[in-house]
């Protein structure tokens, strides 16, 4: 309990600083490492013959994304097609099958990391570092660019112009992304993760079997792996691993690299905004102001606490649903006094592991520490949950973009019951507005439930799901929500390397990526042409405690209520079983 | 506020309404309300399944399947009926209004004006725009128009309900008239401004039966909401049947009709249009008639009021406030000699200068005898002969200092100094004379309505900034500014002006009001979201407006803010208390689906309903009544109390919010104790 109370307090310091400095490379502002930076930056527009200067509207915007996107998924996939060549190969690794190198670029692109492959036997070096290494950097730079083009938006102070898509992404690569690598990976190598090119080692166990030792790489593809919200695993067994993870410390080292930036973006995104209105607000008002809104800015404020409330709640419910053990364990006569210890690492215990499965599906990274099809029923549901709700801090900018979506909807029904017709961040919300919000609500639910009610009602597909029952459902409901929620965690126990889950899955991924980022683009972009309505004691607040309680009842009742039949199907009825 | 129609539904409306209900249930009409839309689908569905039971594959498990899908399919119709007399009842009400309108508008005898001077008896439909008819004393103005000659009191009852007739005249704000009205006095020559079927009444009439009512933007996207819910909830229900397979559930087609039904916001999708065309009607009530509802929601968004300060704000007629006595008079002899001059002057001065001295304990009499002179614009002044002989007399200052200098008087020193003193504060001297001897001056002020400052404290307790136009000078519009506690004033306003401001606060991305008569206005009532016009004035400011007050009060337009705010309360709390409800409809279905096939789900039967059967059929019929039980609050509006944003906002959360949660969880527990039994009699029950 208290190792928890202390990583987040810990955690609500850190991404201060980390927020701020997001905040100044995404608004353009002077930062103390811009001397080196400036001249990289330089050299790489140089090369790839970018105009710095030049904006986008946001359909040009969104046209650069997927255009570039696009031609990376067909490079990868001809990268993972032909991996057997003898270069950085040491173990010989054959090339991928067409729907798995289908599935695997679709995952890693869409910053998913879906995995329906063991890295250890299904990918050679060459394609660690050129696929998957490569997508984790452009994937998580994706995402946070739409994010921040979608906040210059909503802060609107042009007209046309959400900014350079290009510039955005090599700006975030190399002044985020790269130097927080570097420093995090140096971390977790001193911790003894491994980082070479040596082939696998076999070592002769005690109990005088042979086992081989995974080498490789490993620590730029883990810190990235987190720092990214990635979450694709070098090895099949991912961050449980003591290859991957080996210490509490370098537990907590990638705890952290997956919770600042998708943190730091809603302080970003408060600051953005506070920005514009300091334009017009007179100076003596902003002098009492109190040290959240000077760190969040208003707006964040409420918005960070809004996720914060979710992600308490989710992991309040993990943590004591695994804390009670298993009913079924204890008859047999095992003790459950440590709480369910079936699938977790001794050394991360209860607490570590209830912590890292919330925190890795709240903000979609997908990494495990331990194996999510063998958590309680209900301590498996939350992760199940947040990937559904998909806004408890999300992944790089798109759990942002996705709870703006549910302010919106939070505003127009809080509006109306002041009597305005409703607005937000000044800006009055209409129909056109409306209907793309509702639009992108009505995706993540679609694909989720059509896809596990295809996957469930086809005879032939039921073959993966190798639980029966109740538990059988929750695999699959979770395999669709981490695809569609581009989270990547597996429930794992599914056989999914199989035509039907490799392209269904796929699918998923990709409409759930860029059919939302498209959409929420437009929203800015219609957003940001409107003019700022005039804001006064009778316009509604959106920068108060109470409407971020407000906006998780929203969450809640929208996203939840939506799911609560197939819950009540799957882990719910599976705990009551268990329990009875 | 008229009185007819107070009530909710009269039993003609109530018969109207019954009827009208069976004769939406067209499905092309349904279509534009697509939540109904699918509750009449799911009806459909039913029914087919109560003929062939089996087509979609259900096996009764036990059960009569057959009474099940009737009973299912019965109340989904009748839930659409509900919302199809929700919607019928609020276009009854508008239509009650319209006809009393309509009365107005008999086919009457119209003399047209031949250009060679000839008159001409037609019809009224047969006149076009700018034929000149001639109307006398006793006739009806056979359609709208100006006046271009003569002057003449008129009767606008029919359309205002206001009973003392109103002066017309050719040139200037008072030239326009209204088809309908009544001459009572002289003659008018009016050049007729529209064409017959399409005058102002017409439209009006067309605009409040509902015939032309067209979705307003909030609407639409409230209405994008409601479809979006009503999609995902599709979604739910039908990847659950895959699902339930799965699970070993299997689910009846008309169990998950049900379900989708009470998911899917009904509560208000069945409301949404009556709450509109209610919010309309509840403006008409107000004697105020909107052009478009889209004008009403702007209401609700206003930050920024013109307000004009005659008539809005102050009476505009000047009324005494104090006696100053001059030179060697002592106030007594002012107050009483003022007080004689008044008994029988009827102007607002008059009265109010004698009620100020009955009230200071003057009590002087009519002496019989006494010859009383009106005011004159000549004379510039008024008062009495005394049988006496003594002449009493009080006017303008400049008057009374000629008339008392002819009878040989001479004029007190301190007198222009008193004079100068009322001016600069604002108000009018009036010079009170005894034949020869000037007693003193009354201070005539211009004075605040009552009840405005309280007012103008309730609109910026909701935010909204008022700013009074004058024609007066700095000095004076500052005095009553401050005395009325608007935000801000323009003194010696023109009409440019008043655009100025407008376009001003707009820039700032505020909305404004306003309200005008004169023609002079109409650019700025055009200019501003939200214009509203007097009927008594120009057709020109009634064409700009967007709502036009048939009283022709100007205050209005603060009451018709709030109604503007409670339409878009009312939609917004609805709203929440549907969605709400559906918490409660889960716990009451998604247990009662499963509980069969998996026992264990039995826990979440937290309101212990008795069957599966009766909990599915419970829910449906709280989903059904709960449409009647709210039309009377989506006819009302929900309460509308000025407070801040924030104030009120967890106000109605908790009333809706809250209470959306929690009333259907007492509602449904209460039916299906009632009809468990019942089901179990006609076997239905498990």
């Amino acid at each position: 309990m208290l190792q928890i109370i202390l990583t987040i307090i810990l955690y609500l310091i850190m991404v201060v600083p980390v927020g701020t400095y997001v905040y100044h490379i995404a608004a353009g502002k002077h930062t103390f490492a811009d001397p080196v930076f400036d001249r990289v930056d330089g050299v790489i527009f140089k090369i790839g013959g970018v105009d710095p200067d030049s904006r986008m509207s946001w359909k040009r915007y969104a046209a650069a994304l997927v255009g570039t996107n696009a031609m990376m998924i067909l490079m990868g996939y001809i990268v993972l097609r032909i991996q057997s060549i003898p270069l950085f190969n040491p173990n010989g690794i054959e090339g991928m099958e067409e729907s798995l190198s289908f599935n695997t670029i679709i995952s890693f692109m869409t910053n998913t990391n879906l995995q329906h492959y063991s890295g250890e036997s299904g990918l050679s070096y060459l394609s660690q570092m050129l696929v998957i290494i490569f997508m984790m950097f452009v994937s998580a730079a994706t995402g946070y660019a739409a994010c921040i083009a979608f906040i210059r938006g909503l802060a609107g102070k042009s007209k046309d112009n959400v900014g350079n898509f290009f510039v955005d992404l090599v700006r975030i690569i190399t002044r985020v992304l790269l130097p927080f690598s570097i420093v995090g990976g140096l971390l977790l190598v001193w911790q003894g993760v491994p980082q070479n090119f040596s082939g696998n080692v076999a070592v002769d166990t005690i109990e005088g079997t042979k086992q081989a030792i995974a080498m490789g790489p490993v620590a730029a593809l883990e810190i990235i792996k987190h720092l990214g919200t990635n979450g694709g695993g070098f090895l099949g067994a991912n961050s449980s691993t003591p290859i991957e993870n080996p210490t509490i410390l370098s537990n907590l080292i990638e705890l952290y690299s997956m919770m600042l930036l998708p943190g730091a973006c809603v302080i970003t995104f408060g600051k953005m905004v506070r920005d514009r209105k300091k334009l017009k607000e007179q100076p003596e008002k902003t002098a009492h102001k109190s040290l959240s809104v000077w760190v969040y800015g208003r707006e964040g404020r409420s918005i960070f606490a809004a996720m914060g409330i979710l992600f308490v709640i989710g992991l309040s419910v993990c943590f004591w649903a695994e804390s009670q053990g298993n009913p079924a364990l204890a008859d047999a006569g095992l003790s459950q006094s440590m709480g369910s210890m079936e699938g977790k690492e001794v050394r991360f215990g209860i607490a570590q592991s209830a912590l890292f499965t919330t925190t890795t599906t709240s903000f979609t990274t997908g990494t495990v520490n331990n194996m999510h099809d063998t958590l309680t029923p209900l301590g498996g549901m939350i992760p199940m949950l947040h990937m559904m709700l998909n806004v408890v801090f999300g992944g790089k900018g798109v759990g942002l973009m996705n709870m703006i979506l549910y302010a919106i909807l939070a505003v127009f029904i809080c509006g109306l019951m002041i009597g305005r017709t409703p607005e937000y961040l000044g800006k009055k919300i209409e129909g056109r507005e409306m209907k793309l919000t509702a639009l992108c609500i009505i995706i993540h639910p679609l694909l989720i439930l059509a896809f596990s009610a295809l996957a469930v009602g086809t005879q032939a597909d039921q073959a993966g799901i190798t639980n029966p029952g109740f538990h059988g459902l929750s695999q699959v409901l979770y395999e669709y929500a981490s695809s569609a929620a581009n989270n990547g965690s597996g429930f794992e126990g599914l056989a999914d390397n199989t035509l039907f889950w490799n392209i269904t899955t796929g699918l998923a991924m990709f409409f759930g990526r860029y059919l939302s980022i498209v959409i929420q683009l437009a929203i800015a972009g219609s957003l940001m042409k409107k003019r700022f309505v005039n804001e006064s004691a009778g316009t509604l607040h959106t920068d108060t405690m109470s409407f971020a309680v407000i906006l998780v009842f929203v969450v809640y009742i929208f996203a939840a209520l939506t799911f609560f039949p197939v819950l009540a199907l799957g882990p719910i009825a599976e705990h009551l079983t268990l329990w009875a | 506020m008229s009185k007819k129609n107070q009530k909710l539904v009269t039993p003609d409306i109530f018969r109207q309404a019954l009827i009208g209900s069976f004769v939406k249930l067209n499905p092309v009409y349904m279509m534009k309300n697509p939540v109904m839309f699918v509750v009449e689908v799911g009806c459909f569905i039913t029914l087919l399944l109560s003929f062939f039971p089996g087509l979609f594959g259900d096996v009764s498990t036990g059960t009569n399947l057959r009474l099940y899908n009737i009973i299912v399919c019965v109340v989904l119709f009748i839930t659409v009926l509900f919302a199809n007399f929700a919607e019928s009842v609020a276009e009854g009400r508008g239509k009650a209004q319209a006809a009393s309108l309509k009365k107005t508008q008999k086919d009457t005898k119209a003399r047209l004006l031949l250009p060679d001077g000839t008159e001409k008896e037609v019809l009224s439909s047969e006149l076009k725009k700018g034929d000149v008819v001639m109307v006398c004393a006793g006739e009806v103005i056979p359609g709208d128009g100006e006046v271009i000659e003569g002057i003449a009191s008129v009767d606008e009852s029919a359309i205002t309900g206001e009973s003392a007739p109103v002066v017309r005249e050719s040139g200037g704000d008072f030239c326009s008239v209204t088809g309908g009205t009544t001459v009572v006095s002289d003659w008018l020559k009016i050049r007729i401004t529209s064409d017959a079927g399409n005058s102002f009444l017409d439209r009006m009439i067309a605009l409040v039966e509902g015939a032309s009512r067209k979705k307003t933007p909030n609407e639409i996207a409230l209405n994008t909401l409601l479809v979006s819910l009503t999609i995902i909830f599709l979604i739910v229900i039908v990847t659950l049947y895959p699902i339930g397979i799965y699970s070993g559930v299997q689910l009846q087609t008309s169990t998950l009709i049900a379900l989708a039904v009470c998911l899917i916001p009904t509560t208000i999708g069945g409301l949404l249009s009556a709450i509109g065309i209610a919010g309309m009607d509840r403006v008409t009530r107000f004697n105020v008639i909107a052009m478009s509802g889209k004008a009403v929601e702007a209401c609700g968004d206003v930050d920024t009021m013109i307000l004009d300060k005659t008539g809005t704000i102050t009476y505009g007629n000047r009324l005494a406030a104090d006696f100053f006595p001059v030179g060697s008079a002592n106030r007594s002899d002012l107050i009483r000699c003022a007080a004689l001059t008044s008994l029988h002057d009827d102007t607002p001065e008059g009265k109010s200068t004698l009620e100020l001295a009955r009230h200071l304990g003057d009590d002087s009499q009519e002496t019989s005898g006494s010859e009383f002179i009106e005011f004159t614009a000549q004379t510039r002044m008024s008062g009495v002969d005394l049988p006496n002989g003594t002449k009493v007399r009080k006017g303008a200052a400049e008057a009374i200092e000629k008339y008392v200098k002819a009878l040989g008087g001479t004029i007190p020193s301190d007198l222009h100094e008193q004079v100068d003193k009322i001016s600069s504060l604002g108000g009018t001297p009036l010079t009170v004379c005894e034949n020869d001897r000037i007693l003193g001056v009354i201070y005539l002020k211009d004075t605040v309505k009552p009840g405005m400052v309280e007012r103008f404290e309730r609109l910026r307790a909701i935010g909204i900034k008022t700013i009074m136009c004058t024609g007066d000078n700095p000095l004076t519009a500052a005095t009553i500014a401050k005395e009325a506690g608007v935000d801000g004033f323009i003194a010696e306003c023109k009409p440019e002006d008043k655009i100025d401001v407008i376009k001003k606060e707009q820039a700032e991305g505020k909305i404004v009001a306003m309200t005008g008569d004169g023609t002079n206005d109409a650019p700025a009532l055009a200019q501003a979201n939200v214009g509203l016009a007097m009927n008594s004035g120009t057709t020109a400011a009634k064409e700009a407006a967007n709502m036009v007050d048939l009283d022709s009060d100007p205050t209005k337009i603060l009451e018709v803010v709030e109604i503007g705010k409670q339409l878009l309360i009312t939609r917004g709390s609805l709203t929440t208390f549907s969605i709400a409800n559906d918490i409660a409809k889960y716990f009451a279905i998604i247990p009662a689906m499963f509980m069969i096939s998996i026992p264990q789900l039995k826990v979440l039967n937290i309101m212990n309903l008795a069957t599966p059967n009766s909990a599915i059929l419970s829910a449906l019929i709280f989903n059904a009544i709960i449409i009647p039980c709210l039309i009377p609050l989506a006819m009302k509006g929900v309460k509308y109390r000025p407070m801040s944003s924030g104030k009120m906002l967890a106000r109605n959360m908790l009333i809706y919010g809250l209470g959306g949660v929690v009333t259907p969880f007492v509602g449904i527990k209460i039916i299906d104790t009632l009809i468990a039994p019942l089901l179990t009699a006609i076997g239905s029950g498990l």
